[in-house]
């Protein structure tokens, strides 16, 4: 009897907080049919978005795992001074808002912040170009592959790396054979979540893109600047893309979480 | 040739784990390192593998100074006490791991793994994952694993003590055997002093951290040297300044003379021996043990008062 | 044992501060470069002021909310059985995997002018407590999950076998187990509303005073080129944050004390 009604009341505030918004996107994208919304997604400008999207990820994710990994190890397997505060840094994006993100990258690389001057009398373009937006989705998506690997690494002890050691295998032999395959589900779950952060990150990227129209915009933004442009089957016809986007990473997440053991 | 410590120290912080010790493991012995949790026997072990660097001495393997080498130049076989098994390989990948590294021809990889699956019973087992063998499968499979690259020196911490009773006794006849066969030299960590005297052609007996005694299992139970090795290996009481072991101990039911003199608290049968507890005078209590058929003889009782007479009782020197 | 050696530390070291530290480090000098009083000016603007108190106040409403409704979510979806749970269970992820301004532009569909349920809260502060509802339901729950399915049950039969009744064996033996979980999930959560900037963006409108958030008042500064203004709200903003770590880091020394 009383589970029934918890039952109830975590299933209507569910149906309520999340199932509504999600059905709306596809309702209001298709309100005039699906050919519009067709059309609206396949405007060069929108194709740009997506695959300007597409770019910067493919950029941050691969680096953000390498980081992700050797940080683990780091963190488990080699205690130095000041561990504390890289735990720190590395958490911090989690918990930051992004447009305090982006502003810190704006001070940093914007006509008079530190590297500014010297980055424009080089002709670098950082801010409102691609690689402030890379530098940006980096920031936001840091944690994740590192908070997925360290608890896998702590419990699977050092006894199998120490066995490896003594029957001869060298260090790189050691992490390929051993470390690398007992980690890999972790570093798949925190791959997938580096992506799912990478591909929805929005404050951050306001901040530094620009966000010129054809250029300098990433999906998400291109979502806000069509609603912005009163292009209301525009930018609900770009959110279904990425809702769909979302959709596929939920999926992949559960299928990877139980095999990641110990979460 | 085989394996010699001489003056190692090591410290973990402010504790010393190994204090100056020094050994002598012979070519191809079976060796046991015997002692109490933190007596530093499972340190030692790890400082001849390579897996802890000493603060001072060195150790020396067949020969070669072996001290500031790298565990995988040492040639050592090394099997944990929880198996250590590379859980995402079969029973096989396991055991070829070591000529994997070195980059063996397959034909011979295959050959040697058979040849090794044979030897320590695992054959049925060869494509099944560690997490589907019982404790003990697994640990011969790193036995298995570890001798596969022929080592020069074989080294096992608390082999058998994740697994019960059964399972370790079975093992141990097992070792024993495989000693026989392979004959490379072989030290094994123990808190088991039955284990030790079992298995073992010497035994070292760590305590502190440092070495009280090496010797045979008779040597060390016979002619125990400290107090502490009297009461470890066997058990034995102290009665003021000397040390008897229990089943020296002789019951008089009248006084006589060098006999001291105590009152029965309990009495235990035990299959074939039996344990009478003992009061004394200045309210120590003792156990003396006796067959079965000895303690009927005395037709004891509990409160009863009996003389308790020391045989080849034993007085240690102070330690210097 | 770390393999490679120092060379890890170095790329790790190097990657970190140029994605994390150097940034942050040039938001802090920022704020110092007016001077105490000018940070005090800007800091305590009446816009600024305004925003960082309804930030605070909707991120604490949202969290509470949340300690009480993901607990419930974790508790059915760990000791409950019916027919579409995997599908429930992988939903709860969802706000975390769709992007922020999605979200915002389905709850504006949702509940703002031409909603399909009648309710219209465009433009006002429920809109905002919406919203971060919706940005952070995982939380609570992924935290709490992993203790429900860890719970020896144990403990709880050995309660109800000394006379316990369910609230009591809830509230005296499961509630103190579950505690830890659910502050550290209320504490992400907070945090990830404190600064919650896309979701909120569009529905509520924006309007100072009345429904500005701390993240819409920073970028708003940052439009108009008011750089002190902003770095001072967002020097606030990181402190919250570093804060919120510092907490959970404690939390989960706090829970390990107990285990031996």
């Amino acid at each position: 009897m009383r589970k029934l009604a918890l039952r109830t009341v975590a299933l209507g505030y569910l149906a309520l907080i999340l199932l509504g918004p999600l059905s709306v996107v596809f309702w209001r994208a298709f309100d005039k049919g699906v050919g519009p919304a067709w059309t609206a997604v396949t405007t060069p400008d929108a194709v740009h978005a997506f695959k300007l999207t597409l770019e910067i990820t493919a950029i941050a994710v691969p680096a953000n795992t390498i980081f992700g990994v050797l940080c683990a190890l780091l963190i488990v397997r080699r205690p130095f001074p000041g561990k504390g505060v890289l735990n720190a840094l590395v958490d911090l994006p989690l918990a930051l808002s992004p447009v305090v993100v982006g502003f810190a990258l704006f001070l940093l690389y914007g006509r008079t912040g530190w590297f500014g001057s010297w980055l424009s009398r080089h002709g670098i373009q950082v801010l409102f170009a691609m690689p402030s937006m890379i530098l940006a989705t980096a920031f936001v998506s840091i944690p994740f592959v590192v908070r997925e690997v360290v608890p896998v690494l702590r419990e699977i002890g050092t006894d199998q790396e120490q066995a490896a050691e003594t029957l001869g295998a060298s260090q790189w032999q050691v992490f390929r054979r051993v470390t690398f395959p007992a980690i890999r589900w972790a570093v798949a779950y925190g791959v997938v979540l580096t992506t799912a952060r990478s591909l929805g990150e929005y404050g951050a990227v306001s901040v530094v893109s620009g966000r010129l129209a054809g250029q300098t915009e990433t999906a998400t933004l291109y979502v806000s600047d069509r609603y912005e442009n009163f292009d209301i089957v525009g930018a609900y016809a770009a959110s279904v893309v990425l809702a769909l986007m979302a959709i596929v990473v939920l999926v992949t997440m559960n299928l990877l979480r139980p095999k990641e053991g110990v979460h | 040739m085989g394996i010699h410590v001489e003056g190692v120290t090591k410290r973990f912080g402010s504790f010393t784990a190994l204090h100056d010790v020094s050994l002598d493991v012979p070519q191809g012995s079976l060796t046991a390192l015997l002692g109490p949790s933190g007596s530093g026997k499972s340190t030692l072990l790890r400082v001849i593998a390579g897996l802890e660097r000493p603060d001072a001495g060195t150790v020396t393997i067949s020969g070669e100074d072996a001290t500031t080498l790298a565990p995988r130049k040492r040639g050592v076989g090394f099997v944990f006490q929880h198996y250590a098994a590379f859980k995402h390989m079969t029973v096989r990948g396991n055991i070829a791991f070591g000529l994997k590294i070195r980059k063996r021809p397959r034909a011979e990889v295959r050959a040697r793994v058979d040849e090794l699956l044979a030897l320590v019973q695992l054959q049925p087992f060869a494509d099944r994952y560690p997490s589907q063998l019982s404790g003990g499968q697994r640990q011969r499979m790193a036995l298995a694993r570890a001798l596969a690259v022929e080592p020069n020196v074989l080294l096992l911490d608390e082999p058998f003590g994740a697994l019960d009773t059964r399972v370790r006794s079975e093992l141990r006849e097992w070792l024993h055997r495989l000693h026989e066969e392979v004959r490379v030299t072989t030290v094994f960590v123990t808190h088991d002093q039955e284990e030790a005297m079992a298995l073992a052609d010497e035994i070292a007996v760590l305590h502190d951290g440092r070495i009280e005694q090496v010797g045979s299992p008779r040597e060390l139970y016979d002619q125990p040297k400290t107090p502490f090795v009297m009461s470890f290996v066997g058990s034995a009481a102290q009665l003021g300044e000397r040390w008897v072991r229990q089943h020296d101990l002789d019951l008089r039911l009248e006084p006589v003379g060098g006999a001291i003199e105590a009152r029965v608290e309990r009495i235990a049968r035990l299959g074939f021996e039996a344990r009478v507890e003992l009061q004394l005078a200045d309210s120590d209590t003792i156990w003396a043990q006796m067959t079965c058929a000895e303690l009927d003889r005395l037709e004891l009782e509990r409160g009863a008062t009996v003389w308790v007479l020391a045989n080849q009782a034993r007085v240690f020197a102070e330690r210097p | 044992m770390s393999p490679f050696g120092g060379l890890t530390l170095g790329f790790v070291v190097t990657y970190l501060s140029l994605i994390v530290a150097l940034p942050l480090a040039a938001l802090i000098w920022q704020s110092t470069k007016s001077g105490a009083t000018g940070f005090w000016q800007s800091l305590t603007s009446p816009e600024a002021v305004a925003a960082l108190k309804l930030t605070l106040a909707t991120s604490l409403a949202v969290a509470l909310i949340n300690a009480v409704t993901g607990t419930v979510i974790a508790w059915v979806l760990v000791r409950d059985e019916f027919p579409g749970k995997g599908v429930v269970n992988a939903l709860i992820d969802l706000p975390f995997a769709l992007p922020t301004i999605v979200a915002g532009l389905t709850m504006l569909a949702l509940y703002g002018p031409r909603s399909p349920v009648g309710i219209d809260v465009a433009y006002t502060r429920t809109a905002i407590v919406l919203a971060l509802l919706f940005v952070t339901l995982p939380f609570v729950v992924r935290t709490v999950q992993p203790v429900l399915q860890e719970l020896d049950r144990e403990l709880e039969e050995a309660a109800e076998s000394l006379g316990a009744s369910n609230w009591q064996t809830f509230s005296r033996v499961v509630f103190p187990n579950l505690l830890p979980g659910i502050l550290s999930g209320v504490a992400l959560a907070f945090a990830k509303a404190v600064g919650e900037f896309g979701s909120v963006v569009i529905i509520t409108g924006n309007i100072p005073f009345k429904t500005e958030v701390s993240s819409v008042y920073i970028f708003g500064q940052i439009e108009s080129g008011n750089t002190s203004g902003a770095a001072a709200a967002s020097v606030v903003l990181l402190a919250i944050s570093f804060g919120i770590l510092l907490l959970i880091g404690a939390l989960r020394r706090w829970t390990t004390r107990h285990h031996a």
